[in-house]
């Protein structure tokens, strides 16, 4: 999920008669499964949230360029250079459609942008640990965008249109990422040596927690999920889609012959569902707040690309008013 | 020198300059200086790679001494690279990675548009796919000339400091040494002589587009990278790109 404790403004609902006849009518197109367009009226708190929830949402496809970055001058061949650069590349693609989809609800990429850098708008946790070893380049996708697809396979039934939209053709894309992802794990655990298999092993070891954090905390600790829901901006709750992800990723971790650094982990034929330790909530509010790992490096990194490329983009412009002097001359 | 060894050593500057300058590229993942020049720079990193991938695939062939693409890449040392060294050259500002591929593009499009035709039918086919792709390289880096020198003040000192550092590496690419004469008189290579001509014709005509100024054709040159005399980034591209190989020789997939 890249988009955790989205701020929606409200922690109670309002019932149908507390509602304004604008309000009133607006809910019943969500309850009808209607999706709602740019030019339709919306509440003031369902347009914030949903530019709160997509700009985190490209702001997490552009930070999260990054840990892959880190290992793209040393893939290991050349099929892998050329897939882990198509990969990156396909996530600033995502950035950029999420932008659009954003602006579709009259914010703009740039304020959302400087948001940012100023540490006032967020992105998700994950991108916040360090990519030690080439197997986390597997790792990553496998259980990071698996973890995305979850929530965003959900958010294809979002009930705004650009967005959901945006998420048709961004889970296409995410789901190729993923078994692209676990197929570098597979080659290294069937056919590679001791040390790559470590790798491998010590990939999943970092990334296993991070990755369940990303579905954002417990339910009852999320106070902007029911409104969220309500306006079926969310479809389904953090614990349902930690639990959706868990039970798909599980067999697949066997299936690798690796194990997750999770001692509670293990089938509940009662429930039909893995029974799971509890995460580390001190570590996810700590990142959060911008004490993990990598989150001054990530930052600084966006922020440096973006400032040293202001005359750049300046050349840019004046060069395009210049053309069009030009052509009315 | 065989036909054969010069054919081999041929193919290897094209697919060393494209996979160095690739590499080079890919080292400015996630820090392009906008969103859209992200996908644009990585789409040209990406075209470079493959290029390479199909050069080095052909070179194996005709080496037929057991390597195959990946090991040419990953386990040759510095001298063995037949790279321009242009191509080598640091990303420093946007200005000296838009100078370092404008050149570069002007000297790789008037190469492909020749290779096109070449008598080596493997060659061509290569050529045929490659040129479409360097077509467009081209024109978004003259683009980029044209928008930085005739942008801002600061643009078109950073440019025109770009081109004037850049210089001396652009001499390797119209200086026809035996390898390239003999590919000429093969049927494969581009006329040196008309090579050189179409390189500064290009330039001249886009930088003067540019308000920019460029060096002259007879300056002093820096060259060598073709025949495996590189500058000292060289080794250090090299060191990043070919860790994991290296550190784990055993591994024989990934």
């Amino acid at each position: 999920m890249y988009a955790q404790l989205v701020e929606t403004g409200s922690k109670r609902l309002k019932t149908l008669e507390e509602m304004s006849p604008e309000e009133r009518e607006f809910q019943q197109k969500i309850d009808a499964e209607t999706k709602i367009e740019a030019k339709n009226w919306m509440p003031d708190g369902y347009r914030k949230t949903l530019i709160r929830q997509i700009s985190q949402h490209a702001h997490s496809e552009i930070v999260g360029m990054l840990p892959e970055g880190n290992w793209v001058t040393r893939a290991p061949t050349l099929k892998r250079k050329l897939q882990l650069m198509a990969k990156i590349q396909d996530e600033a693609g995502h950035g950029l459609y999420l932008y659009s989809a954003m602006e579709t609800l009259g914010a703009d990429r740039d304020e959302e942008v400087q948001k940012l850098h100023d540490g006032k708008a967020k992105y998700s946790s994950i991108f916040n640990y360090p990519t030690l070893n080439w197997a986390d380049m597997g790792a990553v996708g496998w259980l990071v965008d698996g973890a995305a697809i979850v929530n965003q396979v959900v958010l294809q039934r979002t009930s705004y249109g650009p967005y959901s939209r945006a998420m048709v053709r961004i889970c296409k894309e995410e789901s190729f990422h993923q078994r692209q992802g676990y197929q570098i794990l597979l080659d290294m655990m069937r056919e590679g040596t001791q040390a790559q298999k470590d790798m491998v092993q010590d990939a999943i070891n970092r990334l296993w927690w991070p990755a369940l954090m990303m579905f954002g905390p417990h339910d009852d600790e999320s106070p902007n999920s029911q409104q969220s829901m309500a306006w079926k901006i969310k479809r389904k709750s953090n614990d349902e889609l930690r639990q959706m992800f868990i039970d798909q990723t599980v067999p697949q971790l066997e299936f690798l012959g690796c194990t997750a650094p999770d001692p509670d982990l293990k089938w509940n034929e009662e429930r039909g569902h893995y029974d799971f330790g509890e995460i580390d909530w001190k570590e996810f509010y700590d990142v959060l707040k911008g004490n993990g790992p990598c989150n001054r490096e990530r930052l600084a990194t966006r922020k440096k690309a973006i400032d040293e490329g202001a005359w750049v983009r300046e050349a840019a412009v004046a060069y395009a008013k210049k053309q069009q002097q030009r052509a009315v001359a | 020198m065989s036909d054969q060894h010069a054919l081999q050593e041929y193919l290897l500057r094209l697919a060393d300059s494209a996979m160095i300058l690739g590499q080079r590229l890919s080292e400015l993942v996630g820090k392009a200086p906008a969103l859209e020049e992200e996908l644009a720079s990585t789409n040209v990193a990406l075209d470079l790679i493959g290029q390479a991938r199909n050069w080095y695939e052909y070179a194996a062939e005709l080496l037929d001494d057991g390597r195959d693409a990946d090991q040419l890449v990953f386990l040759r040392d510095a001298h063995e690279y037949r790279n321009l060294l242009l191509v080598e050259q640091p990303n420093e500002d946007y200005a000296f990675t838009i100078a370092r591929q404008f050149f570069y593009d002007v000297w790789h499009y008037h190469t492909l548009t020749r290779l096109v035709d070449a008598s080596d039918d493997r060659i061509a086919g290569i050529a045929a796919k490659a040129v479409k792709e360097a077509t467009y390289h081209l024109r978004r880096s003259s683009e980029w000339v044209r928008r930085m020198g005739d942008g801002t003040d600061e643009s078109h000192r950073r440019i025109q400091d770009a081109f004037d550092v850049l210089w001396r590496f652009t001499g390797e690419l119209v200086t026809a040494d035996d390898i390239d004469q003999a590919m000429f008189k093969a049927g494969i290579g581009p006329d040196p002589e008309q090579l050189k001509q179409d390189w500064h014709n290009t330039v001249r005509e886009v930088a003067t587009q540019a308000t920019l100024t460029t060096g002259a054709e007879d300056a002093w040159m820096y060259l060598g990278g073709k025949r495996g005399e590189h500058t000292e980034h060289l080794g250090h591209i090299l060191a990043v790109m070919q860790f994991l190989p290296r550190a784990y020789p055993d591994a024989t997939t990934w």
